[in-house]
């Protein structure tokens, strides 16, 4: 609880198991799901250090503000982009979107 | 009245605590990525959110905790669910699983997992002599507005242009067809 190396394992463990999820999963509304657990093992990362390591304690929790904000950016457009490539395909899995494959 | 720190000591009710949101997180993180239906995924996120709100405040930052909360359990999940609630996909048909590519995904992610877990068990991490225990509200504040002002700009006009767009990229379609 109060070692460092509890919250890197912690945000490790949830940075594979969002990589497990963009790899398993064909949908892709469930590919974004997993892009946010990504984000979150690295925003707990930020903190950890920010709590254990850092001379100024403000900077882990300012960055880790950011990638909130990055990580809203991201849905709003990948939100947009998946209902778009619905009403063209009629279908949100990442399999079936092979148009430019040539 | 009894509090429950009377009859267990305090230390180990904050150990408790702890290890309970460790858990809500991870049993999150796995429903959010293995079950098949959507809705149970978004829901699942919530729920890891929800743990890294409580671990958050376990290293000290209340601000951070609630943005957190507000941030991704108000405004991200709510967004997944609108995008699902609002437009036909959910009632897709799903596909079955393949076996192979669930196997390879899991075999990725666990060498992944080791190759982290190994780094970070071997490198010795050499606490800073001089920290600063500032946490305070305030002290955020001012540097989002002196040392981090421009980053800040850049995230609002980065959310500015995401938002705008979103909608031209989902309405665009619609005005065509």
């Amino acid at each position: 609880m109060e070692s460092l190396i509890t919250y890197l394992i912690l945000g490790a463990l949830l940075f594979c198991i969002g990589i497990f999820g963009i790899l398993q999963h064909s949908s892709l509304i469930g590919m974004l799901i997993a892009t946010e657990l990504i984000l979150n093992g690295a925003g707990l990362n930020f903190m950890a250090f920010n709590m254990f390591l850092s001379e100024n304690p403000a900077t882990g929790q300012i960055f880790t503000l950011f990638i909130m904000g990055v990580a809203a950016a991201e849905t709003a457009i990948a939100l947009s982009i998946v209902i778009t490539v619905y009403r063209k395909f009629k279908k949100i899995m990442a399999d079936s979107v092979s148009e430019l494959k040539g | 009245m009894i509090a429950i720190t009377d009859i267990i000591s305090p230390v180990l009710v904050a150990r408790g605590a702890f290890w309970l949101m460790v858990t809500i997180t991870l049993t999150g993180a796995l429903l959010a990525v293995v079950p098949r239906n959507i809705v149970h995924n978004i829901l699942g996120l919530a729920l890891a959110m929800f743990g890294i709100t409580g671990i958050y405040l376990y290293l000290g930052s209340q601000f951070v905790a609630m943005m957190q909360l507000l941030i991704y359990v108000g405004a991200i999940c709510m967004t997944y669910i609108f995008a699902i609630m609002l437009s036909p996909p959910l009632e897709l048909e799903l596909p079955k699983r393949r076996k192979a590519k669930v196997i390879t995904a899991f075999f990725v992610s666990l060498v992944t997992f080791i190759v982290m877990a190994q780094m970070i068990l071997s490198y010795k991490w050499a606490p800073v002599t001089s920290l600063s225990r500032d946490w305070s509200i305030e002290t955020i504040g001012q540097q989002l507005l002196t040392r981090y002002f421009l980053v800040f700009e850049l995230i609002s006009l980065l959310l500015a242009i995401a938002i705008i767009g979103a909608i031209m990229i989902a309405g665009l379609v619609r005005r065509k067809n």
